[in-house]
């Protein structure tokens, strides 16, 4: 059995603050499948933070993940995470597949950090023989990734940005509006990204009972169904993302219940935050070339303290 | 020829440990109880009567040979004592200290029956932690066999089970979701009760063994049960992923924000380190009035935990009396002298909201005790009109665990009503070469009984592989007398040699 020392072996940004790792894993990329997480450690002081699996390859054996630099862990990950690093663990494929069902005619939506998720299973369904609509939103052009892997594996593609600077103007729900009207005879909409944005998705198919799965984030420790921090209200049932999902029926999660637990930490993990900022500009008033040894860019760097001012990382997601 | 030994003769007074003082210790998570020093040992070994019929030896669930152990410590032969305890219990260190000696074989000791019973735990404490002091580690003559053996969960169970797997030459390893090994003993046992050093020498000795450790491996979803034994090459799988899908209490306000599991709670601090945040990245929820619901030994270590992590005012909530509460009476006998407030016959009908989606208190209801119910103990009885409120910020949850549904979601193994895999009186599942042992097949229950289970396990493996060791009557002609369709007698080839 191959194990894996967790290596990165590529890494792509997308913008200052979307990053994309590739993380050597054979024997994950083996048993991977749409809709499914990891939970990952950057090292031994680390949290334990779930990511969605961005896509995978058996042929190269790696697990890819597209991550948003909103959190401590993850932007020290920004930092930290260069081709030939290892990460301290990485455990999964874990929860339940999504069911890449018999639905003829489908509409995958993604939002934000949900763009990169949402991409295996508009494939998956794709290679169900499905007709495929991709909704994808970002705030701006700038952002934008990935829409040529996705042009390739859809039938339709709408891309939506809060100030029109690429594809349509507007919301993923105005997307979601545009394929609706375009198309009477959807049979299903998976939906990933911010919980309000998926929130704002079920509710624009809810009059048309168009079955609509949502892909939930809750905060996890250890991602085996074990400490129960992941759970969640659908219909009258509390079920725990982690082993019981992640994919829920939308028009059933109680997202207002949602949004409440992940707020739970906020106090803490911001001063986690400060703290750490605190520490990485002292780095830079002692000596700025240990961040240039990091690699990071002058752009990068300003971007970075720009950032610190981000509210909670939801709140400016498109669909919101 | 010593004199023989009377029930008058011997010291009458049970040995007392050292304990740090309960007001110190509650702002620590060093050690509660600092074990026995060479003289406390020796004095506690002269109570043992050395009686015949060994009632101690059967309340024991893996049969560790107590009077011959006691005998050696007396002789003061701290080696040979730690080898008798080691050819049945691997883990002496830890068991001395986690298992709930008095329903076991302090519960049966003769000498019990008019003193004290002979401290046998923590004699066993003294002996592993000696070993560790020492370095001692018996490794066994170790006849390398061609079979390979899976291990899904590295917690008491799956460790029991490795230790004698190893010993009989098979080629072990274990798989461990969380990264790092230990399972329970590692993310719910806090270090004051189960020092984290105390497991990792325990781990190391397997090693030394050469039982191989897989961490982040998630068995089910990385790989299945079923391709361990058609792709991987493993000859026997043994599931002892435990029971750790805790239970919620299903009242209005469970999901407020303050509302948590004990698993989660303890997995923060203990495991992830959230004790030591920031310089740990997991944030600990941290009360400051705090209230505990149930009373096991899981409910007992959140509530000394809470205290450690510096809440003001921690409550245990109990629907029963103290009478009934599972927890071992040492566990809540610390809670109490630590500063612990019980409320016993008390049960939660709501959390209460601080309007912003925060917990701000609890209402509960008085209980009283009514007839017996299946359990055998006295159901507790709401008192009508009762209700009361209480303030609280943090509300710990330790109401007992379910069935993991991971290995049911992923495998072929049958599973009882509850979702525990069902496993018969050998511990086989309805998978062949699959066995099955700890709190998944029967549900929460204690360390000991779980290595226990772990190393019934064990056995049945041995057999089922036809291994044959000295431990290991001819298991043959049952009333059955075939396994998985095959003669037993059959399968019971002598031991392979591998050149």
């Amino acid at each position: 059995m191959e194990t894996s020392n967790f290596e990165i072996v590529a890494r792509e940004d997308f913008s200052d603050v979307t990053y994309l790792l590739e993380v050597r894993h054979p024997l994950m990329a083996k048993a991977a499948k749409p809709g499914q997480f990891v939970i990952v450690m950057l090292n031994e002081h680390g949290e334990r933070i779930p990511l969605t699996i961005a896509d995978f390859d058996q042929k190269k054996g790696t697990i890819t993940l597209v991550i948003q630099a909103v959190g401590k862990t993850t932007k020290q990950m920004q930092q930290e995470c260069r081709v030939g690093t290892r990460l301290y663990g990485m455990v999964g494929p874990m929860g339940i597949p999504s069911p890449v069902s018999h639905a003829k005619k489908v509409v995958c939506v993604g939002g934000g950090l949900g763009v990169a998720p949402i991409f295996p299973q508009a494939r998956g369904f794709k290679e169900a023989g499905a007709y495929v609509i991709a909704i994808l939103g970002f705030r701006n052009k700038d952002l934008v990734f990935w829409e040529d892997k996705f042009r390739a594996c859809c039938d339709e593609l709408i891309l939506c940005t809060n100030d029109g600077s690429a594809g349509m103007k507007g919301m993923i729900t105005d997307g979601i509006k545009v394929a609706l009207a375009g198309h009477s005879d959807i049979d299903e909409v998976v939906a990933i990204g911010p919980p309000v944005m998926m929130k704002a998705c079920a509710d624009a198919t809810r009059a048309a009972k168009i079955k609509t799965m949502v892909s939930v984030n809750p905060i996890m420790v250890d991602g085996t169904g074990m400490c129960g921090g992941c759970r969640v209200k659908v219909g009258d049932q509390v079920k725990f993302a982690c082993v019981d999902g992640p994919d829920f029926d939308g028009h059933l999660v109680d997202f207002d219940d949602l949004m409440l637990r992940l707020s739970r930490y906020t106090k803490v993990e911001k001063e986690a935050h400060e703290r750490w900022s605190e520490s990485c500009r002292m780095t830079k008033q002692v000596g700025p070339s240990a961040l240039d040894a990091l690699g990071l860019s002058k752009k990068g760097r300003a971007a970075q303290s720009e950032l610190l001012e981000l509210p909670d990382p939801f709140e400016d997601a498109p669909g919101g | 020829m010593a004199k023989k030994k009377t029930i008058r003769s011997i010291p009458q007074e049970r040995t007392p440990m050292r304990e740090q003082d309960p007001q110190t210790r509650a702002k620590n998570f060093e050690e509660v109880a600092c074990g026995y020093s060479l003289e406390d040992a020796a004095r506690e070994s002269e109570r043992c009567l050395m009686c015949p019929d060994e009632p101690c030896i059967s309340g024991c669930p893996v049969g560790i040979d107590i009077p011959g152990f006691i005998q050696k410590i007396n002789e003061k032969n701290f080696r040979g004592a730690y080898d008798i305890l080691t050819d049945t219990n691997l883990l002496p260190s830890i068991c001395g200290r986690v298992c709930p000696q008095e329903n076991q074989c302090e519960g049966v000791c003769t000498v019990g029956d008019s003193l004290e019973a002979v401290a046998i735990g923590r004699l066993e404490r003294f002996v592993g932690d000696t070993a560790i002091k020492e370095g001692w580690v018996n490794i066994p003559y170790i006849e390398p066999n061609r079979f390979k053996v899976g291990i899904v969960g590295s917690g008491p169970a799956g460790m029991a089970c490795a230790a004698d797997m190893a010993k009989a030459g098979c080629d072990v390893t274990v798989y461990e979701a969380f990264h790092q090994p230990g399972g329970v003993l590692k993310y719910g046992i806090p270090d004051f009760r189960l020092p984290n050093e105390v497991i990792d020498a325990e781990i190391n000795n397997l090693k030394k063994f050469g039982v191989k450790f897989e961490c982040n491996t998630l068995v089910g979803r990385l790989f299945t049960i079923e391709q361990m034994i058609d792709e991987m090459g493993f000859n026997a799988v043994f599931v002892g992923v435990g029971a750790g899908y805790p239970t919620m209490l299903n009242i209005p306000g469970d999901s407020l924000n303050g509302v948590l599991s004990a698993n989660e709670m303890l997995t923060r601090c203990n495991l992830m380190r959230g004790r030591d945040f920031p310089n740990f990245d997991t944030p600990q929820p941290i009360g400051k009035r705090v209230a505990v619901v149930g009373a096991g030994n899981t409910a007992m270590d959140a509530t000394r935990v809470s205290l450690r992590l510096g809440s003001e005012k921690v409550y245990c909530v109990y629907r029963r009396s103290r009478t009934e509460a599972p927890a071992r009476a040492e566990e809540v006998h610390h809670a109490e002298q630590e500063g612990v407030e019980f409320h016993w016959l008390t049960a939660p009908v709501a959390v209460l909201d601080d309007g912003k989606g925060n917990v701000r208190g609890m209402r509960c209801v008085r209980m009283e005790l009514g007839e017996p119910d299946d359990s055998g103990r006295r159901r507790p009885v709401p008192v009508a009109g009762s209700e009361f409120d209480f303030e609280a910020d943090l509300i710990i949850y330790a109401i007992g665990t379910n069935a993991n549904p991971i290995m049911g979601q992923t495998s072929k193994l049958k599973l009882n009503k509850w979702g525990y895999i069902g496993a018969d009186d050998k511990l086989a599942t309805s998978v062949a070469g699959v066995f099955a042992g700890g709190d998944i097949v029967t549900g929460a229950a204690t360390v000991i009984e779980a290595m226990g289970a772990g190393r019934r396990a064990a056995r049945s493996m041995k057999a089922y592989l036809g291994i044959r060791d000295a431990g290991l009557p001819y298991i043959g002609g049952d009333g059955a007398g075939t396994l998985f369709g095959i003669d037993t007698r059959e399968r019971n080839f002598a031991r392979v040699r591998v050149a």
